[in-house]
């Protein structure tokens, strides 16, 4: 077989299982919530209601197509299809294994973690451009609301990934796991993991950060106008980001595929998946447990507290390594 | 193979699957249209007036202050990365840097843009 059709069968079986890993995180965050809140959660559509991501979907692509009088068509049209795309787009460089056979990543490119930040910043415009183009006002707010506070996120996001750059000497993502097979990251770059597992989680506009939607003063944001399968568009895009984010998260923290406790004999994806996995619970326990921040709040705390820190980590980790590294 | 090509075919296939999940909808979904759903929502009442797309100044300020941060940002990328061959030598050139940087960030917060109001 050619080498490029490989490829190909093998970015469609990725997607697949990516999309199909949203589907049922959708669901297991439904049960999850149901559970901390004493409530059952789906149960109706097959057993456990392990049926319902088809049902949601089947519904969904029988919803009738709104927009909006005053809405920019193309624009409008455009803005989810971006926000997919962009989400779909940052697992050409994920390695879910050890990439040395080239088996368990599409591109093992060495400038892995720039490729990332550049692919996922881009995927602010779906939101900002769909809050404009819908032509309303709810959207418009929602969108710009959230513009703002992805970007300012964003850069302290970024340089809490230096102090891992600082200790691994790399961008490619295999040598940053392979930099990790003594001791994981979260160790010695702890403050820069926790600086990005609140970056990740605003980034992706989940609660407690998920002021673009907070239905009480907004509607629901930036997609309040879209219905049916496009406002789908921007909820799978919505929950492929959090498994984005998961995965960096467990590549540059947390060892990647490296095994815990010594248990070699598992395999590196089986490590892989299980600590992705780990952090999507983390993310519904914070949707469980927290309330949402106040908008003001949100940019001050980014701003005048992550900013600094996510500097002065780099500073501390920079003048370890000088001295000592 | 070069390693950027298997990515090349990866966004082409990603953006047919995205396409196909855009294009699903138009065919699939039976459309009835009238006056009340072209309008845009308003909670139930009748839009009182059109969206004049204006919104709060400080938004544009931000993204400013957002372009000369992330620019400041990315040049710490290729700092990082040779690190262990520059030692004290980059861990010096590195801290001036962040002085200057320092002085544009208090500056900015003296004067309030990071301030909500």
């Amino acid at each position: 077989m050619p080498v490029w059709l490989i490829v190909l069968i093998k970015s469609a079986l990725l997607l697949f299982v990516v999309v199909t890993a949203f589907a049922y995180a959708m669901l297991v965050e439904r049960k999850i919530l149901g559970w901390m809140q004493l409530r059952p959660g789906p149960n109706r559509v097959g057993p456990w209601g392990l049926l319902q991501p088809a049902a949601d979907a089947a519904k969904l692509l029988l919803k009738e197509d709104l927009t909006p009088e005053t809405a920019d068509r193309l624009l409008y049209k455009l803005a989810p299809f971006i926000s997919l795309v962009t989400a779909f787009a940052v697992y050409a460089v994920i390695p879910f294994g050890s990439s040395s056979s080239g088996t368990w990543v599409i591109g093992n490119v060495n400038a892995g973690i720039l490729l990332i930040l550049a692919i996922t910043s881009l995927g602010v415009y779906g939101i900002c451009l769909g809050g404009w183009a819908s032509g309303s006002k709810y959207p418009l707010l929602g969108s710009v609301r959230s513009t703002a506070q992805m970007i300012s996120y964003e850069l302290a996001m970024s340089l809490s990934f230096i102090g891992v750059l600082i200790l691994a000497g790399t961008t490619s993502l295999d040598g940053i796991v392979h930099a990790q097979t003594r001791w994981w990251f979260v160790l010695p770059q702890f403050v820069g993991c926790v600086i990005y597992v609140i970056t990740a989680v605003a980034e992706t506009n989940r609660a407690p950060f998920d002021l673009v939607e907070a239905e009480t003063e907004l509607v629901a944001g930036f997609h309040t106008e879209y219905s049916g399968l496009r406002f789908g568009l921007f909820f799978i895009a919505e929950y492929v980001n959090m498994l984005t984010v998961s995965c960096i998260a467990t590549l540059l923290f947390f060892g990647g595929w490296n095994p815990a406790f010594g248990l070699a004999a598992v395999p590196g994806v089986v490590w892989f998946v299980l600590k992705v996995a780990c952090f999507m619970f983390f993310y519904m326990w914070l949707r469980a447990t927290l309330p949402r921040l106040r908008y003001d709040r949100l940019m001050a705390f980014g701003w005048k507290v992550l900013l600094p820190v996510a500097t002065l980590n780099l500073i501390v980790t920079a003048v370890v390594v000088a001295y000592t590294g | 193979m070069n390693p950027y090509g298997p990515v090349a075919i990866y966004l082409v296939v990603a953006v047919a699957a995205a396409l196909l999940f855009s294009v699903v909808p138009g065919l699939l979904a039976r459309a009835k249209p009238n006056a009340h759903k072209r309008e845009a929502y308003e909670c139930g009442v009748e839009p009182t007036s059109p969206v004049a797309g204006r919104f709060p100044i400080r938004f544009y300020l931000i993204a400013m202050l957002f372009v000369v941060f992330d620019v400041e940002a990315a040049s710490f990328y290729p700092w990082a990365v040779q690190m262990h061959a520059l030692r004290v030598f980059g861990l010096l050139e590195m801290i001036v840097f962040i002085i200057v940087l320092a002085i544009g960030y208090a500056y900015v917060w003296k004067k309030g843009g990071f301030v909500w109001r």
